[in-house]
C-alpha cells in the first residue's frame, strides 16, 4: 500500500509531536510510531524542563548557555545553543499555554529547582565570582516528561494529527540527494506499507538498548539513526554516549538528578559524601558524566558497597529530605525504589549505579533541523530530524540534565516551521526503484532462514560488550578488541532464525530488524570512541585521559563501511562568545 | 525457584479459540512478570506476542491479567506472587484479542477522545508570561494526571463487562482533569459529554478500578467530584 502525505514524521515523543502540532493546517501530515504516542519514551523524563524563567530566583539565558556549553565540554554548537537557550522562557510557556500542568510557586508561576550542572554567578557584577546551583528546571513533580508527553499528544488530538501508530520503520529512501519516503512494516498485519512524501521528519529517539544496564525504554533501539547510517549517510559525535549516575542498581531504572536537586547525596560504603572530593562547590550537583565517573572510580579504589549478587553499588541517601519532601516533590522515583528494590527512602539509602541513559551524538543536523549530507553543510532536500536521534549539537560531549525535554520542544517547533517553508515549493519526487523492495528482501530472508542463530542471544552479549568495553571508562585495547567482537557478531546475525514465522503482531521479526539496527549502531559508537584520542565529556580514555582542544575540538562524522576501516571526517565545533576553559565544578 | 506461568495464546491465524499454554523456567524473586515474559520469549518461545516499552510502569503498554488482577507486568514482581502455584496470565477482559496479550484497543482510545482530552481556553494567554494557577490548583490535577491509559481500570469494571459502551473509568478520569483545571473553559461540554446513560452515570463505585490502578489513582474519587459537579449544575 503506497500513502501520500505532504509531510510524515517518524516517532511520537516530544519532538516528533511538537513538530506534528506546527505543521500548517493546509499540509496533510502523518505520524508514525512502532508504539502508541503516549508510550514513548519521552514520558519517562522526570525531574524537569529548563529556561532561564527567574521565577525563584534572578537567573539569564545566558547563564542558562554558558552552563549548556561547559557542560558540553565545548564540543556544543555555541549558535544552536544560544538559540535553545534563548528560546526556552517561550518554549516553556507556550507549553502551559497548552494545558502541561506545572508544579507552582506561591505567586502561581511556574515552579523551578536545582539540577546538576545549572549554575549562576554569586555575584552577578563580579565575573570571578564562584558559580552555584541555580533554579532553573521547571517540572510537574517528578513527572515532567509524562505530562509534557500527554500535553503534545493532546495538542495533537485537537489539531486532527494522523496517527499510524505500531507502524515499524525498515527503509528510508533518499535517491539522488533528495529525501522522498519511507516504508515501514504495519506491525498489526506485517504488510509493507510505503510513505511517499515531500519531506520527512526523522524524532526516532536514542539507542540505550545498545548497553546492558540502561534507563531507556526497550523500544530504544535507534532505528531512525541506523536507516541513515545505512542510507549511506554520516552519523555524529556517535562516542558521545551519557551516562545517567543514578540507576536503579541492577536494573538501569532512572532515578532521577531531581532527587539530588532536592538536597539528595550519594555516600560510599565508608557513608562519606564522596562528591566533595570531585567538584568541591557544587558537589552532587556536578554534570552527570563527572558524577558517573566519580562513583566507577569509588568503587574501583574498593569504596563501593558490596551487593548480594557480587556487583557493587554506591548508596544515594534521601532520608534527610523528610516525608513531605520525598511524597510531594519525588513521589514517582522513590515508588520505584520501594517496587522494584523494596528499600523504604524515607528511612533507608537507594543503591545506585550508572545507567546508558542518552545519546549526545545521532543524525547530524544544522540549527533548522536539516539533516547534513557531510561535514560541509550540503543538507540532505526534505529529510529533517529532531530530539535526541539528532545531533544538531546543543548537548556537545554531554547533556546536561532537563536540557533534553527542553531540546525536543524547541527543535521539534523549529523543524516543523521550517518544513512549512519547504512545503510552500516542495513537490513530490517519482521514486526510481521500486520502495518496497529492500524491505520485502529483510522480511523474507528473516522470516524464511533457518540458521543456528538466535536474536536474544547476540543482543545480550552485544549488549554486555558495550557496557564492559564501550561504557564509562574506555581504552584502545578494549574499543579494538569491542571491534573485532561487533563484526563477529554482524556476522553471526547473519545467520539467525526466529520461531514465528506469522503475520499478526509478529514481535519476533520486529526484534530481529531493531538487532540489525542496533548492531549498526554499537559499531559506529565503537569505532567513534576508538578514533578519538582524548577525553571530553561523557567519552573517557583512560589511555588519553585530558582534554586535546588542539587536536579534538571537532565533531565526528562517521559513514557506514562494510568493508575495512569506517570512514571518519570532522567538522569544526563552532564557537561564538565562550572560549574554552578547564571544566571544574 | 522453579515457576510456572499458565499464559493465555491465541494467534488468528492458527487457532479457533484462546488456549493455555504452560511454561515451566527458573525465576527469582526480584523478577517482574515483563522479565519472566521476556525470558519465555527469549529462550522458550519467540512467538509469544506481547506490548511493552519502558518496563518501569511509566508507558503503560504492559497492562494485563495477573492471577486474575489487572495490573502491569512490569510493575509486579514474582515476589509478591503465589509461586507455589501456576501464574496465570490473561490479556486485559473485555476488549478483543488480537493476538496473545495484544489487544485491539481502539475502542478504549476513542472513548479517551470523545471526553475532548485537551485544554480549551477561549481567553487569550498573556503574551510573555504563563498563566497564572495556585500551586493547590496545580495539585488537584496531578494524581489524574499521572494516568498511563494502561485500561487496567476500564477493563477491571464491571460495568464495562456488562455494557460495551459505557465511557469508562479511564476516560471519566481524563474529563476530570479538564474539568477541574482552572485554566479550562469547556468544563459545561464535557460535562455534557459524559452525562448520559452510559456516561458517567454507570458508574455503581465499585472501586475495582481503583484496586487495579497501577499508579493508586483514588479513580472512584474523582469520579465522585465529577457526579458532585453535575448535580450542582443541575440545581
Amino acid at each position: 500500500m503506497i500513502h501520500t502525505f505532504d509531510v510524515v514524521i517518524v516517532g511520537a515523543g516530544g519532538a516528533g509531536l511538537r513538530a506534528a502540532v506546527e505543521i500548517p493546517k493546509e499540509y496533510s501530515c502523518a505520524v508514525i510510531s512502532k508504539v502508541f504516542p503516549t508510550r514513548s519514551h519521552t514520558g519517562t523524563a522526570q525531574g524537569g524542563v529548563c529556561a532561564a524563567l527567574s521565577n525563584e530566583e534572578p537567573d539569564s539565558w545566558l547563564d542558562h548557555a554558558f552552563d549548556t556549553v561547559k557542560g558540553s565540554d565545548y564540543l556544543g554548537d555555541q549558535d544552536a545553543i544560544e538559540i535553545m537557550c534563548q528560546d526556552a522562557p517561550r518554549a516553556i510557556i507556550e507549553l502551559e499555554h497548552m494545558g502541561m500542568p506545572f508544579s507552582r510557586t506561591k505567586e502561581g508561576k511556574i515552579a523551578q529547582r536545582k539540577f546538576g550542572g545549572h549554575t549562576k554567578l554569586e555575584n552577578p557584577n563580579d565575573p570571578n565570582s564562584k558559580r552555584i546551583p541555580v533554579n532553573r528546571a521547571c517540572y510537574s513533580a517528578d513527572r515532567t516528561g509524562h505530562v509534557m508527553l500527554q500535553t503534545l499528544y493532546e495538542n495533537c488530538i485537537k489539531n486532527n494529527v494522523n496517527f499510524y501508530s505500531e507502524y515499524f520503520i525498515t527503509d528510508l529512501i533518499i535517491e539522488d540527494g533528495v529525501c522522498k519516503g519511507l516504508t515501514a512494516i504495519d506491525m498489526a498485519t506485517s504488510e509493507i506499507h510505503v510513505f511517499h512524501a515531500k519531506a520527512i521528519m526523522f524524532a526516532t529517539g536514542g539507542f540505550g538498548r545498545a548497553f546492558r544496564i540502561t534507563s531507556n525504554a526497550h523500544v530504544g533501539t535507534g532505528d531512525g539513526c541506523a536507516l541513515v547510517y545505512q542510507a549511506g549517510l554520516p552519523l555524529e559525535d556517535m562516542e558521545f554516549f551519557q551516562f545517567h549516575p543514578t540507576g536503579l542498581w541492577r536494573l538501569g531504572i532512572l532515578v532521577s538528578e531531581a532527587a539530588r536537586g532536592e538536597g539528595g547525596i550519594l555516600r560510599n560504603n565508608a557513608n562519606e559524601p564522596f562528591m566533595e572530593v570531585y567538584a568541591p562547590s557544587v558537589k552532587d550537583l556536578a554534570p552527570r558524566d563527572m558524577v558517573s565517573r566519580a562513583i566507577i572510580s569509588e568503587i574501583r579504589e574498593g569504596r563501593g558497597i558490596l551487593g548480594s549478587d557480587g556487583t557493587y553499588y554506591i548508596n544515594l541517601d534521601l532520608t534527610h529530605l523528610g516525608k513531605k519532601v520525598i511524597d510531594e516533590k519525588i513521589p514517582e522515583i522513590t515508588g520505584f525504589a520501594r517496587t522494584y528494590l523494596g528499600v523504604e527512602p524515607t528511612k533507608e539509602c537507594v543503591p545506585i549505579q550508572p545507567t546508558a541513559h542518552y545519546a549526545m551524538g545521532g543524525i547530524p543536523t544544522n540549527y533548522d533541523t536539516e539533516v547534513l549530507a557531510d561535514n560541509t553543510g550540503k543538507t540532505v532536500s526534505g529529510f529533517y530530524a529532531a530530539g535526541e536521534c539528532a545531533c544538531v549539537s546543543v548537548h556537545g560531549g554531554n547533556r546536561l540534565g532537563t536540557n533534553s525535554l527542553l531540546d525536543i520542544v524547541v527543535f521539534g517547533r523549529r523543524g516543523g516551521k521550517k518544513i512549512g517553508e519547504f512545503l510552500k515549493s516542495a513537490e513530490y519526487s517519482k521514486f526510481k526503484a521500486d520502495p518496497f523492495e529492500r524491505t520485502k528482501e529483510l522480511k523474507e530472508k528473516i522470516l524464511n532462514q533457518s540458521g543456528n542463530e538466535k536474536v536474544p542471544v547476540i543482543r545480550r552479549e552485544l549488549q554486555q560488550n558495550m557496557m564492559d568495553k564501550c561504557g564509562i571508562f574506555r581504552n584502545e585495547k578494549e574499543l579494538a578488541e569491542n571491534r573485532i567482537h561487533i563484526k563477529e557478531l554482524k556476522e553471526r546475525y547473519k545467520n539467525i532464525s526466529i520461531q514465528d514465522k506469522t503475520k499478526v503482531f509478529n514481535t519476533d521479526l520486529i526484534e530481529a530488524i531493531e538487532l540489525g539496527n542496533l548492531l549498526d549502531i554499537a559499531e559506529s559508537i565503537n569505532d567513534s570512541a576508538l578514533n578519538r584520542n582524548e577525553s571530553r565529556g561523557a567519552h573517557t580514555r583512560e589511555d588519553f585521559p585530558k582534554r586535546n582542544d588542539a587536536e579534538w575540538m571537532k565533531h565526528t562524522f562517521i559513514w557506514k563501511s562494510e568493508t575495512g576501516k569506517p570512514k571518519i571526517e570532522y567538522k569544526k565545533v563552532k564557537i561564538t562568545q565562550f572560549q574554552p576553559m578547564e571544566r571544574k565544578y | 525457584m522453579e515457576v510456572t506461568f499458565k499464559i493465555l495464546r491465541f494467534n488468528p491465524e492458527k487457532d479457533k479459540e484462546p488456549h493455555y499454554e504452560s511454561y515451566r523456567f527458573e525465576g527469582q524473586d526480584n523478577m517482574t512478570v515483563l522479565d519472566c515474559l521476556h525470558k519465555i520469549k527469549w529462550e522458550h518461545d519467540g512467538t509469544l506476542a506481547f506490548r511493552r516499552s519502558c518496563a518501569h510502569g511509566v508507558c503503560g503498554s504492559d497492562g494485563m491479567r495477573i492471577n486474575g488482577k489487572n495490573h502491569l507486568a512490569c510493575s509486579t514482581l514474582l515476589k509478591d506472587l503465589n509461586t507455589k502455584k501456576p501464574i496465570v496470565i490473561e490479556p486485559l477482559p473485555s476488549m478483543p484479542i488480537v493476538k496473545d496479550l495484544i489487544l485491539d484497543m481502539t475502542d478504549f482510545y476513542d472513548k479517551y477522545t470523545a471526553v475532548k482530552p485537551y485544554l480549551i481556553n477561549k481567553s487569550p494567554v498573556p503574551s510573555d508570561s504563563e498563566r497564572l494557577q495556585s500551586n493547590e490548583d496545580a495539585e488537584k490535577l496531578f494524581e489524574s494526571a499521572k494516568c498511563i491509559l494502561c485500561a487496567c481500570c476500564t477493563t477491571s469494571c464491571p460495568s464495562t463487562w456488562t455494557n460495551e459502551n459505557y465511557i469508562g473509568p479511564a476516560a471519566l478520569l481524563k474529563a476530570y482533569r479538564f474539568v477541574f483545571d482552572t485554566r479550562d473553559d469547556a468544563s459545561d461540554e464535557r460535562l455534557d459529554i459524559i452525562d448520559t446513560p452510559d456516561g458517567i452515570w454507570r458508574c455503581h463505585t465499585i472501586f475495582n478500578c481503583i484496586e487495579a490502578c497501577p499508579k493508586e489513582i483514588n479513580i472512584t474519587w474523582h469520579i465522585s467530584q465529577l457526579k458532585k459537579e453535575l448535580s450542582n449544575r443541575e440545581l
